[in-house]
Formats: C-alpha cells, structure tokens, sequence
C-alpha cells in the first residue's frame, strides 16, 4: 500500500508537469459528460418522465454512473491501457519483477485527468439531491453509497475483463467499449427503460442494473424492501469470473516478443 | 490529378483496417439501438410532445450511425496533427502541392474509407430490424438523391471545419484540448447527441443558421422527411454558404500560420 501511495503521488508529479495539457484533458472530460447532461436536460424540457422516472431521479442515476465510472478508470486506467502494455513489452518486464503482477500494472497509469468527469458527477449530484424529494435517512444514504462504491468495483472488474481478452487478441477489442463506454453512456437512464431484454442481460449476464437500477428503485421509494438497496453487493460477485479469467490469460500469456 | 492519386492512396490505405471496421461496427450497432430503445421510451412517454415522428427519430438514428465517419468531427485525421507536432509539416511545405488541398484531400479519403466499410452492415441489419425500430426507405427517389447532395455538402462542411482545427496546432503544440473540446462541443451542436428538433427553440434556431446545423442535421433531416420544401432549399443554400466561408477562412489563417511557423529542432 506505500508502495503504492508513493507510485500515486509519482503519477500526480508527472502529470502536474504538463499543467496545460492537464487542464484541457480534464476540461475535455467534463465537457463530454456535459454535453450527455445537456441532451438529458434539452429532454426533459418537453417530457415530464421515462418509463416512470422523473428528471431528478434519471440525473440522479446519471451521476451514480458517471461517478463510479470515473472512479474506476482514475484507479484501474492501467487495465484499460493494457493491451498497449503486452503490444510494448512492458508487460514481461512486469513480470519479472518480484511484486505482484496486478499490483505493477495497477500502479502504471492513475488518470487524474478523469477527476473532470467525477467532478461533473458530483455537481449534477448537489444539484438533484435535495430535489430529488427522498428523505434522507441513513439506509438511502448506505444506498447512494453503494451504488457509487460497487459501481466502482464492477467497473474496473469490466476493465480487468477487457485485459483478460487482450492477452489472446493483443489488440484492444472495440466491442468490449460497448459494457464500458457503454454502460456509462447508456447508464445515463434507468435500464428498464430500455426494455426488457437489455434489463435481463444487464441483471443476469453484465449486473450493471444491479448498480443501478434496482438500488435506484428503493433509493427514490419506488419499493420499501432493504434487499432492493443492497443489491449492488451482490454485483461485486462479477469480480470472480473476471479474475478468474484474467488467471486464465496470465497462464496462457505468451509474450509478443520485442 | 495529383490530388486524385493522393485520394485514391489514403482511400486504399484506410481500407486496410477492415478487421477493426468489424469490430467497430458491432459496437456501434450496440450503440445505435441503445438510442433508438431510449427514444422508444421517451415516445411512449408522451408522443405530442415529440418533435419529429418516431419513424423519423429511428432513420437519424441508424443514417447517423451509418456515416459516423463522415458526420462526426472528432474523426480527426490524426496523421495530420502528428505532422504538425512532430515537425513532419517540413517535408510536406517542400512538396510541390497546395498544403489545404493536400490535407483536404486526406481527410476526405479517409472520411469516405472509413464510412463505406460501415456503412452496408448496418444499413441492412437497420433494414430488415422488426417494424417501430426499422430503418425505412424514403418513399421518391428524388430524396434519396438530395440526400445524396446534401450529405456531400456536409462532408465538405466538416472537413473544412476540422481543417480550422488542424490549423490551430500550429499555435498551440499541444493541440488535444482543442481537439476534445472543440469537438465535444462541435457535435453535440451539430446534433450528434441528440437530433437538432429536440434543441429549445432559440438555440435551436441559432444553430441552424450556424455552420453545425450544415453538418450531419442535412442530410438526416433530408432523409427521414423532417425537411421538405423551402426549408430544405434554404438549409442546403446554407450548406453551399458555409463551405465556401470554411474554406476561404482555412485558407487565409493556413497562409498566416504557414508564413510564421517555426520548425522545432532538426
């Protein structure tokens, strides 16, 4: 964890080197979940709800999942980059050294320039929190705050996910963009509103309703029992198989070789 | 001619990454359904409320995600914003070609590559989805090809406005911000995030007679059946103004720019 703490604060140095290039990094990533809060806000200038969700409640659930995904990727951009870290190298390098080869690739990346987007987040959330209407009781506060921290974890369990696959392809896979990105973009409404079908998948397959919805629901009153509230624990369950498969690609790694 | 070989290298040259094309158009199918899902329920919602029909809404919807090449601003032709940081710009200054016809005629190429490998897959997976969610044919002829024109014009919008945007590199070095912001912003102007109609009525009348509202709003507009009659003859008017400013504009600023560039060490 020092350790750790150290390779932090080296990655904060480095990145402060650059204070213009930083700036407009993060303004650019602020700019981009603006502009997905703008088309929301345009929306629900001519309707009222969708699929049973008022404005505050969506901006609400919109924020969660910007929050928790910005969170992740500030922390686990190093999954995220890591096909370029098998395509260079860096990755036998990694091996070699005696720490703990998740811990290495952890540390190789933090993205402060990320914290644009949490701080969008968190705006949008002081604007709809106290519009929401919810009382706020402890077990809703326990609630927000499992959404944000397991959506977190199930995030960077997506990222170690893609990482996974990057050990047989090499090249970065586009189609995982479509649960990360994805999830983040399309996490901007209730997934119920998308149907059925896409509710299923992301319950059952990919939990990221789990995270979201069925919390949300409990979260805005919509039902009374706690087990709706703790739902995102049960998510963190997706960190297994993508662990598990990560070990899987380890042990079936072989180096590009350059 | 010089331009025509150049064309058809960065065209050939684009068409090479299809197995990325694939990969890509998985995901944007993926994300194109996910908006049309989005609209449904909206619509089912409140249907008066809504500017265009549904209908409408799910052909922008898939003609969008079909041309995302040729749409969207933040395709940048990357290679270019290399040349300028790395100092490649002094090769091509000793070449005997006009630089904005150069670049222009790069980033055209490789606009078009990138939308023909694109395009055909989901235009006939949109075509043959299940009915509300189905992408629909226009009913003339004569649409299809105003489309047509109207799709050129906003591609020769777009490539002159990101040629504005190659150009501010010249001052800046480090022009990533300017890429990201401009083209966040220039996008979702543009109707990349949600269709122009659904804009508050002040902005959105500004941003039709802005260069944006010239960009993908045409052609989709054209297309769906949004646009007809004199609006569409003065929107494509627009398209025809806008190009030409662009262009003059990229030119005089490149000619500035090229006169006070510095090259970086040897």
């Amino acid at each position: 964890m020092r350790l750790y703490i150290k390779y932090f604060s080296v990655h904060i140095k480095s990145q402060m080197q650059y204070k213009t290039s930083f700036f407009f990094t993060t303004t650019g990533q602020f700019l981009v979940a603006f502009a997905t809060f703008l088309s929301i806000h345009f929306l629900f200038d001519r309707f009222d709800s969708v699929g049973g969700f008022y404005y505050e409640e969506v901006l609400i659930c919109f924020s969660v999942m910007i929050m928790a995904f910005s969170i992740s990727e500030l922390i686990g951009r190093g999954f995220d980059r890591f096909p370029m870290l098998l395509g260079n190298g860096g990755f036998d390098r990694a091996l070699v050294r005696p720490r703990n080869v998740v811990f290495q690739v952890l540390a190789s990346q933090v993205e402060f320039s990320r914290l644009g987007r949490f701080v969008q987040a968190v705006a949008i959330l002081v604007y709809a929190l106290p519009r929401s209407g919810i009382d706020w009781t402890w077990d809703k506060i326990l609630t927000l705050t499992l959404m944000i921290t397991c959506g977190s974890v199930l995030f960077f369990g997506l990222f170690v996910l893609y990482a996974a696959f990057s050990f047989f392809t090499i090249e970065g896979l586009e189609f995982m963009n479509i649960l990360t990105d994805g999830g983040r973009e399309h996490g901007r409404l209730p997934f119920s509103v998308y149907g059925e079908g896409v509710l299923k998948f992301l319950t059952y397959v990919v939990p990221l309703a789990l995270i979201q919805y069925y919390p949300l629901l409990y979260l805005v009153g919509r039902e009374e029992s706690i087990l709706y509230a703790l739902t995102p624990v049960l998510a963190l369950a997706f960190l297994l198989p993508c662990w598990g498969f990560f070990r899987f690609g380890l042990r079936h790694y072989k180096s590009t070789g350059s | 001619m010089m331009y025509r070989a150049l064309f058809r290298i960065r065209f050939t040259n684009s068409l090479q990454y299809r197995a990325a094309a694939l990969a890509g158009l998985t995901t944007q199918f993926a994300w194109g359904f996910m908006y049309v899902l989005a609209f449904a329920a909206f619509y089912r919602s409140n249907p008066a409320a809504f500017p265009m029909t549904f209908q409408q809404t799910v052909s922008y919807i898939w003609m969008q995600q079909a041309f995302i090449a040729i749409f969207f601003i933040w395709m940048y032709d990357n290679s270019i914003f290399e040349a300028i940081e790395s100092g490649q710009i002094s090769y091509e200054l000793v070449r005997p070609m006009d630089l904005y016809n150069r670049w222009f005629t790069m980033t055209t190429a490789n606009r078009l590559s990138r939308a023909v490998l694109r395009c055909l897959p989901i235009l006939i997976v949109a075509f043959v989805l299940p009915e509300p969610y189905r992408l629909v044919f226009p009913g003339e002829w004569a649409r299809l090809g105003l489309f047509v024109l109207s799709m050129v014009l906003s591609l020769g919008v777009v490539v002159s406005f990101s040629m504005l945007i190659y150009i501010s590199a010249f001052s800046t070095i480090n022009s990533i911000g300017t890429r990201i912001v401009v083209g966040v912003a220039g996008d979702f102007l543009a109707g990349g995030y949600i269709p122009i109609p659904f804009f508050p009525d002040a902005l959105r009348i500004a941003v039709e007679l802005s260069p944006f509202g010239a960009m993908q709003n045409m052609p989709l507009l054209i297309y769906s059946g949004y646009l007809t009659g004199s609006a569409l003859a003065r929107g494509m008017l627009l398209q025809v103004f806008w190009v030409v400013i662009l262009v003059c504009v990229g030119r005089v600023l490149l000619n500035r720019a090229l006169k006070r560039v510095v090259v970086q060490g040897g």
